[in-house]
């Protein structure tokens, strides 16, 4: 075990994991991750609390983490490299792990382009792989990216993302394979619409026996209108949403239950899918279908390690 | 090498000359005419617009290359006019800006009327291109001699992020994915190899972040030769 967080012990014994998203608040409500917590406890193992997502400031995922915590729900900590440089990066590692935060995950971070900052400057001192790096040394080596010493064990399960859907597509299993050499554990990748597709990735990556060294967890975003899947296909960075989808969404009666539908069918596949060991649900700002979407994929009760 | 300016805000420039009722403009001769933001067309629009406001301006010239020692001589001879002057207005880069300041004998303002935006690379007459941060540690050996800490948005080290799509940075249609441009040559020479290396932590000391820097060349000629 590396940090033998619930997480890690799921995925350690085989066990098909289930992540769901909670992104905090625009303001101070305790509330408001209160609340996403106690509707994700029973149908997660672990809650993601993003950080700055999209590059629009929000409530620190430091803090949103330890709010989780303290419901007793396991959270995992998002940290971008647009908004810290390396000091700062490592420092809040050394608080999340005195505060009982062990799931990291390690992302770029959207352009500050698209948030309610745009002119801020973008830090990018280090870049998503050697934040894996700097992770690993923490933990295996005790030692900063400096080379001094660390004080106390740094029990971390590294996490990191990947995007099958960018390009080059040939490259991004490379890609993959670097954040394992760097150090990841466990993968949560951008939302799965177009399966076909992903399934060619997992078979590129299983090929090189890359799923036997880090946990694969497939993302999932449910889209609820036909607006937000076209806006998805239109606009979002990194995402790829086939128009079949849209179609589909144009034309439900019921958009909301056809987003679950179409959801429910992309898990199913991805359940069977070879070296997929989990799912990461992201339901932006629609949380509360989460739980409907866990016990009818067949994924309730989750299982106790 | 070039320094690429672009003009600033009439409306910031006016408002540096308010209290300033006369005038002395100085263009350059080389980047900035070159990029047609401080040579002898743009000074006259600028001087016409300046008089149209109802100020004077006492003269001006064009210095061959601003940020040059030269410049002090340049400034000498012009020294009557200049000091006439309540102002300097000076449309060059900020390494012009800063020489002019540094050898003016009289205790006056000098005003940048442009931005000084980056070393640029000419891609087709007048089209500039930023192709280098000035890091001081270059990474060109390893990234196929296409700079990824100014060409990709956000400056990644280890290839493109999730948001590379279609040969495109996710910051703009406009914005070529550097590292799909990596990819593509280091493809074409049978060497993608390469990208699977973890470039190592970027030591930024070097870089801006170090402070000031200084080269004495003279020092390093006498070592190396």
């Amino acid at each position: 075990m590396k940090a033998g967080t619930r997480l890690e012990r799921i995925l350690a014994s085989g066990k098909f994991a289930v992540t769901a998203e909670a992104g905090p608040p625009k303001g101070t409500s305790a509330e408001v991750i209160r609340k996403k917590g106690e509707l994700l406890r029973r149908c997660c193992d672990a809650v993601n609390v993003t950080d700055n997502q999209t590059a629009i400031v929000r409530m620190s995922s430091l803090a949103g983490c330890l709010l989780l915590r303290q419901q007793g729900i396991e959270p995992v900590m998002q940290m971008v490299v647009r908004d810290r440089n390396r000091l700062a990066l490592q420092g809040d590692v050394l608080g999340a792990v005195a505060l009982g935060i062990n799931n990291i995950l390690c992302l770029s971070g959207d352009h500050q382009k698209f948030g309610n900052h745009p002119t801020a400057k973008g830090v990018f001192d280090i870049d998503s792989i050697q934040l894996i790096q700097t992770l690993k040394m923490l933990r295996d080596e005790k030692k900063f990216i400096s080379g001094e010493d660390v004080s106390g064990e740094v029990p971390v399960f590294i996490g990191a993302v990947a995007n099958p859907f960018a390009d080059p597509f040939e490259y991004r299993v490379s890609r993959l394979a670097k954040k394992v050499k760097a150090g990841a554990d466990f993968i949560q990748t951008q939302a799965v619409y177009d399966v076909p597709k992903f399934a060619r990735w997992m078979e590129m990556l299983t090929e090189r026996g890359l799923d036997k060294k880090v946990h694969i967890l497939a993302g999932v975003i449910p889209v609820r209108s036909a607006g937000m899947a076209r806006y998805m296909r239109d606009y979002v960075p990194g995402v790829t949403v086939p128009d079949e989808i849209v179609t589909r969404m144009e034309k439900a009666d019921n958009p909301k239950e056809e987003g679950v539908r179409i959801v429910l069918e992309i898990i199913e596949q991805l359940k069977d899918m070879p070296g997929v060991h989990g799912i990461h649900i992201m339901a932006v700002n629609w949380e509360d279908i989460v739980p409907e979407i866990v016990q009818k994929s067949g994924l309730m009760p989750r299982p106790v390690v | 090498m070039k320094t690429i300016t672009s003009r600033k805000p009439i409306e910031e420039v006016t408002g540096y000359l308010d209290k300033c009722r006369k005038v002395y403009i100085i263009g350059c001769g080389t980047c900035a005419t070159m990029c047609h933001t401080g040579g002898k067309s743009e000074i006259l629009e600028m001087k016409e617009k300046i008089e149209g406001s109802g100020k004077k301006v006492t003269g001006w010239m064009i210095i061959p290359t601003a940020c040059d020692e030269l410049t002090k001589y340049a400034l000498e001879e012009e020294a009557g006019r200049i000091k006439e002057a309540d102002c300097v207005l000076a449309m060059t880069c900020a390494v012009g800006v800063q020489t002019i300041a540094l050898h003016l004998k009289d205790s006056k303002p000098v005003y940048p009327a442009l931005n000084t935006m980056f070393i640029g690379m000419e891609d087709s007459p007048g089209h500039f291109s930023e192709v280098c941060l000035q890091c001081g540690s270059c990474v060109l050996g390893r990234t196929a001699a296409i700079c990824p800490l100014v060409r990709c948005s956000k400056s990644l080290l280890n290839g493109p992020c999730g948001g590379s799509s279609g040969g495109k940075c996710e910051v703009s249609e406009d914005v070529p994915c550097a590292w799909q441009l990596i990819y593509d040559r280091l493809s074409e020479m049978g060497r993608l190899d390469e990208m699977e290396k973890i470039e190592p932590f970027k030591d930024w000391s070097v870089s801006v972040a170090g402070g000031p820097r200084k080269i004495d060349a003279e020092a390093e000629c006498t070592t190396t030769s």
